[in-house]
């Protein structure tokens, strides 16, 4: 029994149906983040986890209770919400402190909480301002020092540094991830940014459309997705997908026919039948340049140079383009005629309705 | 250049402004020095402080001057705080919402003169009216509101007439509450009468500060309320300082003396005006 479970979680807006049996099994210390385009229901998730919207249908239990029916003051959660939610007529010492004087906590002890938290957060210089005489990294760290103080079960984040910019994004990624070090409290986190996702997470949880894509470590979703989806929403750039021409069996090996290209590829790595219409995933960095050779040959569209290295579009003879990642110092031209090899241990294989029916090689 | 320009451009409202208040404002303060009676005409002589004496010295002066303090007061109180309570009651959605708050706001468009003439008539009167009635079916002797409680009955109208006012300013500022604060304060424990006090009350100290302010003005001068219903009595009684000086002018015919209460009226207006902004001010500091 996890610490946190949720079966067949259901939410019904008036004719929206945005939950749609939803099962997760969380342990108590995990960082869980939730991720997935707008729309998909992760706030709406999170906010039924919260007791912010009431479930249609399903259980959430917690440390071993049922909660499902629980009103939210009593489930012992803690929430970061986007706009930060601060008390605005109160001190940043009074929104820091609101929870534990409702609780009626002795002064001394809220006072000595207030004092250790904001001094965590580099707060200690502005317990007397209001709110809207900080910043906006500022407020963000109110924001999670008010989550703090109460030691919560749960800290439920829906994504707390979109407001922020960039820098600061980045700055107060790394604080979390210290302060979920440091805490050891069970977090579940909502973004849209996949790299929030993939560098915060121990697990990440990918949504779509109100239902779970697929849940595991970051590498495990990079390295093997289960679906078209997961393939495309995870990873900068975007994995390349290309439709085959053709697979043709030949006892232990298959060959992927695209183009002038064969890639022989073992059988053993596939489960179930052969579909009939296969597409071939592979990431940039997994396709090479060469000089001469390789599997495939295509014109240099564009190169997007990034420093630490270029991604190079090449147009291919089928009028696909495809993503390939070059060495920073490249000398390749635009126009240029160039040949790409395919790392045959790295390509993933999907069938007509975009799920994988390939397991990757393990190194 | 562009600044002379801008004056000579405003200037003419802001004479025209100036004439429309100084005019009538000299012209009281010369009545108010002089013996005015329309009975003896021709005989407007410089009297000086004496018309101020006659008013002061007047044995209705200061029960007007605490009846009107006392009506500010109540239905200042009354309005804000069944006010606030009614608009946090509709602000939750529910059904026909729309319909009952149609029906809060609608006694703000009934004319002062009805509203008066509605609550004398159907609801106070001792004989005919619904209050009598209620009485009478629980066995209780009718009340006479207009003549045993005579400015409590002017206060209920005038609250009456002033409440869908403040439920207006209300309503409107609850629904720019944000939401996402109510639920913080929910999952830190907060119950919602927590939420009403330490959310939606500060929340609400502005436009409780817009209510009072705009009250005042209208409520230091009421005067239809009174004329069309208790006629300022028995005695003084319902008396304020408005129909005070409405029966010094018209009943007695002395515009000098009327002209001296309403100077005095206005340096009153003043200091409550005064007293009021520095108090509703200190909330003002959100
Ligand atoms: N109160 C509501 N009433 C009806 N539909 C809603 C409501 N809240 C959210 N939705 C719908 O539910 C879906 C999921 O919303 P949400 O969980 O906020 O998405 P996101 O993943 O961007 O956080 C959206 O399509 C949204 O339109
Ligand atoms: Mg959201």
């Amino acid at each position: 029994m996890a610490y946190l479970n949720i079966t067949e979680l259901q939410k019904h807006y008036d004719n929206y149906h945005a939950l749609r049996g939803i099962n997760l099994a969380i342990e108590e210390g995990e960082f869980i983040v939730f991720v997935g385009p707008s729309g998909c229901g992760k706030s709406t998730l999170l906010r039924t986890i919260a007791g912010l919207e009431s479930s249609t249908g399903g259980t959430i239990q917690l440390d071993g209770r049922d909660i499902t029916e629980l009103a939210s003051s009593k489930r012992d959660l803690a929430m970061v919400f986007q706009s930060y939610a601060l008390y605005p007529h109160m001190t940043v010492a009074e929104n820091l402190s609101f929870a534990l004087r409702l609780a009626k906590v002795d002064n001394d002890i809220i006072e000595e909480k207030v004092k250790s938290v904001s001094a965590s957060l580099q707060l200690d210089k502005l317990l007397e301002r209001k709110p809207k005489e900080l910043s906006g990294g500022q407020r963000q760290r109110v924001a999670i020092g008010r989550a703090i103080v109460r030691q919560p079960k749960v800290f439920l984040f829906d994504e707390p540094l979109s407001n922020l910019d960039a820098a600061l994004r980045v700055q107060m990624r790394l604080e979390l991830a210290r302060l979920h070090k440091k805490l050891g409290t069970t977090m579940i986190y909502v973004t849209h940014d996949q790299v929030e996702a993939m560098t915060l997470a121990d697990r990440v949880v990918i949504l779509n459309a109100g239902q779970i894509e697929q849940v595991g470590t970051p590498l495990e979703l990079y390295r093997s997705p289960n679906s078209r989806f997961v393939a495309e929403f995870i990873g900068t750039p975007k994995m390349n997908l290309i439709p085959l021409d053709n697979v043709i069996r030949e006892g232990d090996v298959l060959h992927l026919k695209l183009l002038e290209a064969s890639i022989d590829f073992p059988v053993s790595r596939i489960h179930g039948p052969l579909p009939n219409q296969v597409t071939m995933g592979i990431r940039p960095e997994h396709m090479h340049l060469v000089e001469s050779g390789g599997d495939l040959t295509g014109k240099v569209e564009l190169i997007e140079h990034l420093g630490s290295e270029a991604y190079t579009h090449i147009r291919l003879a089928n009028d696909q383009t495809v993503i390939v990642k070059a060495p920073a110092r490249t000398n390749i031209k635009d126009g240029e005629l160039v040949h790409i090899n395919v790392d045959r241990a790295e390509v993933i294989l999907f069938n007509e309705s975009d799920r994988v029916f390939s397991v990757v090689a393990e190194d | 250049m562009k600044r002379s320009i801008t004056r000579l451009l405003m200037a003419p409202s802001v004479l025209l402004l100036l004439a429309w208040m100084i005019v009538p404002l000299s012209m009281t303060i010369y009545f108010s020095t002089i013996n005015y009676n329309l009975l003896y005409p021709g005989r407007n002589n410089f009297v000086g402080w004496l018309n101020f004496e006659f008013f002061v010295t007047d044995p209705g002066f200061w029960i007007a001057v605490s009846n009107t303090l006392i009506l500010l007061i109540s239905v200042l109180v009354i309005t804000v705080v069944l006010g606030v309570a009614l608009s946090a009651l509709i602000d939750k959605p529910f059904h026909g919402r729309n319909i009952v708050r149609v029906l809060l706001i609608s006694p703000f468009f009934i004319m002062p003169t009805v509203n008066a003439l509605i609550w004398k008539n159907m609801m106070m009167n001792p004989v005919y009216g619904i209050f009598a009635w209620i009485s009478n079916s629980l066995g209780l002797e009718p009340i006479d509101w207009l003549s045993d409680y005579p400015l409590m009955s002017v206060i209920i109208m005038v609250s009456w007439q002033w409440l869908p006012f403040a439920i207006l300013v209300f309503v409107t500022a609850l629904q720019s509450q944000d939401t996402e604060q109510k639920e913080a304060a929910q999952m830190d424990g907060a119950t919602g009468w927590h939420i009403f006090r330490y959310l939606t009350i500060p929340h609400l100290a502005r436009p409780i500060a817009v209510v009072v302010m705009i009250e005042t003005i209208f409520l230091l001068a009421v005067f239809a309320e009174i004329y069309v219903s208790t006629g300022g009595g028995p005695g003084y009684d319902s008396t304020n300082l408005a129909y005070l000086i409405y029966n010094q002018a018209l009943l007695q015919f002395d515009v000098g003396v009327a002209s001296a209460g309403g100077l005095f009226a206005v340096v009153l207006a003043n200091i409550v005006a005064f007293f009021l902004i520095r108090a509703v001010g200190k909330n003002l500091t959100v």
